[in-house]
């Protein structure tokens, strides 16, 4: 769809026109489907009165939304208007529910009455024959048309009224012997050039009706954007916790661990201090390795939690610290205004640090690319490698895990990894940069 | 030997004063924060500088920037740089002149007073002093695919060695062989390294380095 919308825009002037007709033509035959999709809906809403309706009403409305989602598609391809999905989430069932009973499927029943854009597809396909017809089809109409006046004009017409049809071309008589017998052509001309000049503003009439009816109103944007953020808080909440935990473990297991048993070493020296100075010696070496040991396991915690480069410089700079540690040589392109929020820029590295890790683990890539960049409101984080590509979401190389926490900020993962390579993991986070702090 | 101190926990910062005192180094100023330290360290020209990387008011790198910028207004001004991390970054930054005269050591080190004394004086004396953390993550990185892979363990352990800055006395004394053999080891560095052979201490130093972060 992408290839195709970035395709509108190198369309001359000339294509464009000579495209649309023959689209609108083709958005026009999607009124077959639909009004068979509305006459399913309509007896599936008259069995309502019934009761049976209850039961079958959620499966016929989710076989017309996904042919709904079709014709969004398709309008979004051919007119250029990009229509969200308006739907409300489907309930989650309780775990111990059984999705059968009667009490799952009137829920079920109650989610797709209450959602308005049930309703909306219902009017859309109720209305669209008629909008269809004088938007998207009239300029195929026009110059259909006009191919017939020169019909007509080259001795058709004869041939009809002699035959005893119609001797009437618009407003012109098409039969033998009129003043003007070419007039059918010259009115057939100004419709076909009607019809490819209006192409275009017809096929966006169309598009707008479109929008007007299959995208989400205000209000399911807002429940759809409520239900989005009441996942990634519970994600990061989530998150947040186990990340608390594991500092709490380490602390508890390492540093903590170890000064209590410098404390005991040391009053065991203090009673050897006299009897046994050689030995008070050897354990005084012990405790003093003992003690950098804990400092280095408390540096790497605090490195774990908030690393001094990010706290220091941000996340261009931490990244390029973090590709001077890593074991394949990364080449790192940073070009940012500024410093993100502090959360943004520490998602962004934790992130972007994963997906080095993944690199060097699975990827058997000799090299990594990592560019940042601010572009559109958001902070870009672009990972490339020259491995053996093939890493999925599900491959176990956390990347659902990146997601989920880049998700929290409204960010979003992209990952193009064909078997072969190379593998290319982009994130997106929106983000406002404040300006430098140092010039 | 005059000394420019810069550390903003107050315990640390006496604790440091009184060890290099105690050591007969003289203390020319000691500051706890980034604007001073670099107002001190252009107004007393010190024989060398013990500087803590975070500093106030911003609690970032502060003494690292003021100790960056001190270099480019007096060149070659002997610097050494605690802190409670190590980075790689960083340590680049501070070689990147080339002039030698940097230290960069984390902070537990000063645990050893002797060492950490010597490592002020080799600073101050134009060498180089790099936390063993740095060399060997260094070294670690670097093994994997580079000509460092065909170095000996031996070779290996000469190289850290002399990239923290120690000379081949000391090297051979650590190492527990002969001046002899840490020269002949040396040479074989080079070699592999397609290093020239220098006698000079500092300069050796940088090179191995460059190699390193190249």
């Amino acid at each position: 769809m992408d290839g195709e919308l970035s395709g509108r825009s190198r369309e001359t002037w000339l294509t464009e026109r000579a495209r649309a007709p023959w689209r609108g033509f083709r958005l026009w035959l999607l009124c077959i489907p639909g009004m068979f999709a509305f006459s399913l809906l309509n007896s599936t809403l008259s069995l309502l009165s019934i009761g049976l309706g209850v039961f079958v009403l959620a499966p016929v409305v989710v076989f017309v939304r996904r042919l709904m989602n079709t014709y969004r598609g398709l309008l979004a391809q051919w007119t250029g208007h990009r229509i969200e999905r308006p739907y409300l989430p489907e309930p989650v069932p309780a775990p111990d529910e059984d999705p059968k009973s009667t009490g799952a499927r009137l829920r079920r029943f109650q989610w797709i009455v209450t959602d308005p854009a049930t309703w909306r597809d219902f009017a859309f396909l109720v209305a669209d024959p008629f909008v269809a017809t004088f938007t998207a089809l009239l300029p195929s109409a026009l110059i259909v048309s006009g191919l017939w006046g020169w019909i007509l004009a080259a001795g058709a017409g004869d041939m009809i009224v002699q035959a005893g049809g119609n001797e009437w071309y618009a407003f012109i008589h098409v039969g033998a012997g009129e003043q003007w017998p070419a007039g059918a052509a010259v009115l057939g001309t100004v419709f076909m050039a009607l019809g490819f000049l209006s192409g275009p503003a017809m096929l966006d009439y169309y598009g707008r009706w479109g929008r007007v009816l299959l995208g989400p109103t205000q209000a399911s944007r807002l429940a759809l954007r409520v239900r989005h953020l009441t996942e990634t808080r519970s994600d990061a909440v989530d998150a947040s916790a186990a990340e608390l935990r594991r500092i709490e473990r380490d602390l508890h297991d390492g540093a903590q661990a170890r000064l209590v048993a410098m404390g005991m070493t040391l009053g065991a020296i203090e009673h050897l201090l006299d009897r046994d100075p050689d030995k008070a010696r050897l354990l005084l070496a012990e405790t003093r390795a003992s003690s950098a040991k804990a400092l280095a396991e408390l540096r790497d915690l605090v490195r774990g939690i908030h690393p001094p480069v990010l706290a220091d410089r941000g996340v261009g700079d931490a990244v390029k610290a973090l590709a001077l540690d890593h074991p394949l040589p990364v080449e790192v392109n940073v070009a940012l205004p500024g410093r993100p929020e502090p959360p943004v820029e520490s998602a962004v590295y934790f992130a972007v640090s994963e997906m080095l890790t993944n690199a060097a683990k699975h990827s058997r890539a000799r090299r990594v690319w990592v560019d940042l960049e601010h572009r559109d409101g958001a902070l870009r984080a672009t990972v490339t490698d020259d491995g053996q590509g093939g890493a999925t979401f599900e491959g176990g190389t956390g990347l659902r895990g990146i997601e989920r926490r880049v998700g929290t900020f409204d960010g979003v993962l992209a990952l193009s990894s064909p078997p072969g390579g190379p593998t290319v993991v982009t994130l997106e986070v929106p983000c406002e940069p404040s300006p430098p702090t140092r010039p | 030997m005059r000394v420019v101190l810069a550390e903003d926990l107050a315990l640390l910062r006496e604790g440091l004063v009184s060890l290099l005192e105690a050591h007969g180094f003289e203390i020319a100023a000691a500051v706890d924060n980034g604007p001073s330290l670099l107002k001190a360290l252009v107004d007393h020209r010190p024989d060398v500088a013990v500087v803590d990387v975070r500093l106030p008011p911003s609690f970032t790198d502060e003494g690292l920037q003021a100790a960056l910028e001190a270099r480019r207004r007096i060149p070659g001004l002997p610097v050494l740089v605690l802190s409670q991390y190590v980075e790689q970054l960083y340590a680049r930054e501070l070689l990147a002149d080339g002039s030698g005269g940097i230290g960069y050591l984390l902070k537990d080190r000063v645990f050893d007073a002797a060492q950490f004394v010597d490592a002020v004086r080799r600073v101050a004396g134009g060498g180089t002093a790099m936390d063993p953390e740095v060399i060997s993550r260094l070294v670690a990185r670097t093994t994997r695919d580079r000509p460092l892979g065909r170095l000996t363990p031996r070779e290996r352990e000469v190289l850290e060695l002399m990239a923290q800055g120690r000379s081949n006395a000391a090297i051979a004394q650590q190492l527990v062989i002969t001046e002899r053999a840490v020269t002949k080891h040396t040479a074989n560095i080079f070699g592999k390294l397609d290093l020239a052979v220098s006698d000079d201490d500092n300069r050796r130093v940088l090179a191995v380095l460059a190699y390193l972060n190249h």
